[in-house]
């Protein structure tokens, strides 16, 4: 059985992490804890499934196509919520609570269009494999979700320490003002920033809209109740930070299923989301924090 | 000034334009609250449809002693809070006859108490929870209880199965489930089916593997679910994709075809039980399901049968009382016709009995109805003979 709860929890774990990511990558950069990344990972499932409905994309294809929709929304809610909040050097709180409004809106939006109801994608979008030795069983949408996850992970962060690019936003998340002196376009990175991460996020919710048959309006609370924990777990703002506190907390829910009760399998993980801020309030990675005071 | 003059003739006039329409109307007005929006809007407007089915067939056939029926259809939007708003409206300002609903049994906890303060027959239809009919002797329902439903389910699935030992998953924070997950921990209890292990879920899960390769070790021999349909189906699914083979055994929350929308054929061998079933062929049922199909143009569900079968009853309650036009006693001679109705509806047999005694206060009315019991084959559910 454990070998069988270490593949759920490997398959669960990169949801998380990559959900997390794009959320990081905001607070890292911008600074902002961006509440409406729940709706826009949802979003992104819909578009994927719209896409496929209605143009019979080819699912690869239509991934790609929602990761552009759901990074334009990012960017329209940069442009329109988080750009004049910016302007107006608002305090950290306003941007914040500005996109619960948004989260709000946008799943409201969703109901209205596409109802209630769980959808799932069409019969045949989806691998149906599963691959068996012994008593273990691995599908092939939870390999796909792993290897997914880690390459984006992986572009993610070769961007981030390897290119000028990252140099570049790594230099604006120390401070945007030494960043803007020193001739980086600080705007135009902004909204990069704000587009990957929600084009990220909405990957999240294709992958998980594929693996769970469970596209709704309301998908992206539960997941960003777990995106939070997993940011602050791994240092606000830390990619690997994500990652690896992506996947811990998998573990973490998964082995409390096995080991003690499914009771307390969201107990366990922001119980020791709870504990790691009293040991160490800046994250298992965190730097972000001591070096913002 | 005038604003306060506008204060105090206003139900003076509202008072005279209700007299004045209830000396003209000879229709008898009957209430219903339903969630026509929300999240349990599913479940509202399958009912509403219900009843203007009935009440349409009724008024068709000439009325009840040449009496029409009238529906005043409110929207409580699935929300305690509205469902006692809406009614107070129905039976102070509309002086409705009685009130159906509302949707939800939380929501019936909250109004309910408001009709039996006024003496008005409150009658749900879609209210399982325990002790809805505790609350007074103006409270009824036509809803089936899962505590008389899962038994008879359970013991047909255990002899057609041949089942030693279950495991049960389900809701752990949901009104419905919990309370389903209850009666089948008893139930099992009763019929000495050892539980090799029980997991649960909360709203909003979508990835069930911990919980289910965690059942699969325990190896039972079919898996009950206390669920709503997609989170059903989608454990359903999933136990497949750990290997597993065995049947799972379910309460209402499994009686959909969006079971088998999500699930296909992985549901074949599923086991709920319903008071209602599109496969009963009984006159009474197929006459429903065609004039439903006619109507609306979509198929009906256990919803609307018990709201259609439920204004049926009070068309057979009105039929053996003269109403005299005083409110107050017509309402209270409903309340007193109901309890003898008997009907053959869509959902079989019905009559009423008496709620279990709660000391030191009178109670309404449950439902005594068979339960079917049913088996997925092929991607719908069909009678298990």
């Amino acid at each position: 059985m454990l070998e069988q709860q270490l593949i759920n929890a490997l398959s669960l774990g990169s949801v998380y992490a990559l959900f997390a990511l794009g959320f990081t990558l905001v607070f890292g950069v911008l600074g902002v804890i961006n509440l409406s990344h729940g709706a826009i990972f949802m979003l992104g499932s819909y578009a994927a499934l719209l896409l496929i409905e209605h143009f019979a994309l080819p699912l690869w294809l239509a991934m790609l196509a929602a990761m552009l929709v759901s990074g334009l929304i990012g960017l329209a809610v940069d442009c329109l919520v988080l750009r004049p909040l910016r302007a107006r050097n608002a305090p950290h709180l306003a941007p914040m609570i500005a996109t619960i409004g948004v989260a709000t809106i946008l799943t409201s939006l969703a109901q209205g269009l596409f109802g209630a109801e769980n959808k799932r994608f069409p019969v045949g979008t989806i691998p149906e494999e599963s691959y068996n030795w012994g008593n273990l069983h691995v599908t092939a949408v939870q390999i796909g979700i792993v290897v997914i996850s880690f390459i984006l992970m992986l572009v993610l962060l070769a961007v981030m320490r390897r290119t000028q690019l990252g140099r570049a936003l790594r230099a604006i998340a120390e401070s945007p003002k030494a960043a803007y002196l020193l001739g980086i376009n600080v705007e135009g990175l902004f909204y990069l920033t704000s587009f990957a991460a929600a084009a990220l996020g909405g990957a999240a919710g294709v992958l998980v809209g594929l693996s769970f048959n469970a596209i709704t309006p309301f998908m992206g609370q539960p997941m960003l109740h777990k995106g939070i924990a997993v940011i602050i777990l791994g240092g606000m703002g830390d990619i690997r930070g994500a990652m690896i506190a992506g996947l811990f907390l998998g573990f973490a829910e998964v082995l409390t299923v096995a080991y003690i009760s499914s009771d307390f399998r969201d107990a366990v993980g922001f119980g020791l989301l709870f504990l790691i801020l009293l040991v160490k309030p800046s994250g298992m990675f965190g730097k972000v924090l001591e070096r913002k005071a | 000034m005038q604003f306060k003059t506008l204060l105090k003739t206003l139900p003076l006039l509202m008072l005279a334009a209700g007299l004045g329409s209830a000396a003209h109307a000879a229709d008898v007005k009957l209430g219903l609250a339903a969630a026509l929006t929300g999240p349990a809007a599913k479940y509202g407007v399958a009912i509403k449809n219900g009843f203007t089915l009935a009440a349409d067939e009724v008024n068709a056939a000439g009325g009840v002693n040449g009496n029409k029926l009238q529906l005043i259809i409110e929207d409580e939007q699935g929300k305690k809070e509205e469902a006692i708003n809406v009614f107070k409206k129905l039976i102070f300002k509309d002086k409705a006859l009685l009130v159906f609903g509302p949707t939800l049994s939380n929501s019936a906890f909250a109004a309910d108490p408001i009709a039996n303060a006024a003496k008005v027959v409150a009658f749900g239809t879609s209210n399982t929870a325990d002790g809805i009919t505790a609350m007074g002797p103006f409270t009824f329902r036509n809803s089936v209880m899962e505590a008389d439903v899962l038994p008879v389910t359970t013991r047909a699935a255990v002899k057609h199965f041949g089942i030693k030992k279950v495991a049960i998953i389900y809701g752990n924070d949901d009104a419905f489930t919990k309370s389903g997950y209850d009666v089948f921990k008893g139930t099992l209890a009763d019929q000495k089916v050892p539980v090799t292990t029980t997991e649960a879920y909360a709203k909003g899960d979508v990835d069930f593997k911990a919980q289910l390769t965690k059942i699969k070790a325990s190896n039972p021999d079919a898996i009950v679910c206390s669920c709503l349909t997609e989170e059903a189906a989608n454990i359903i699914l999933q136990t497949r994709a750990l290997g597993m083979k065995q049947p799972f055994i379910g309460g209402n929350g499994l009686n959909s075809p969006k079971l088998f929308d999500i699930a296909k054929g992985a549901g074949d061998d599923t086991i709920m039980g319903s008071p209602w079933s599109p496969e009963n062929l009984t006159p009474a049922n197929k006459a429903f399901i065609a004039a439903y199909k006619a109507k609306f143009g979509s198929d009906p569900d256990q919803f609307a049968a018990q709201a259609y079968d439920a204004l049926h009853v009070v068309a057979d309650a009105l039929k053996k009382i003269k109403l005299s036009g005083a409110i107050d006693k017509d309402r209270i001679a409903l309340q007193q016709a109901l309890p003898s109705v008997t009907i053959e509806g869509a959902t079989g047999k019905f009559a009423f009995r008496k709620a279990p005694a709660v000391t030191g206060k009178e109670v309404g009315y449950d439902a005594q109805q068979e339960a079917i019991v049913n088996i997925a084959k092929g991607g719908k559910f069909i009678l298990l003979k």
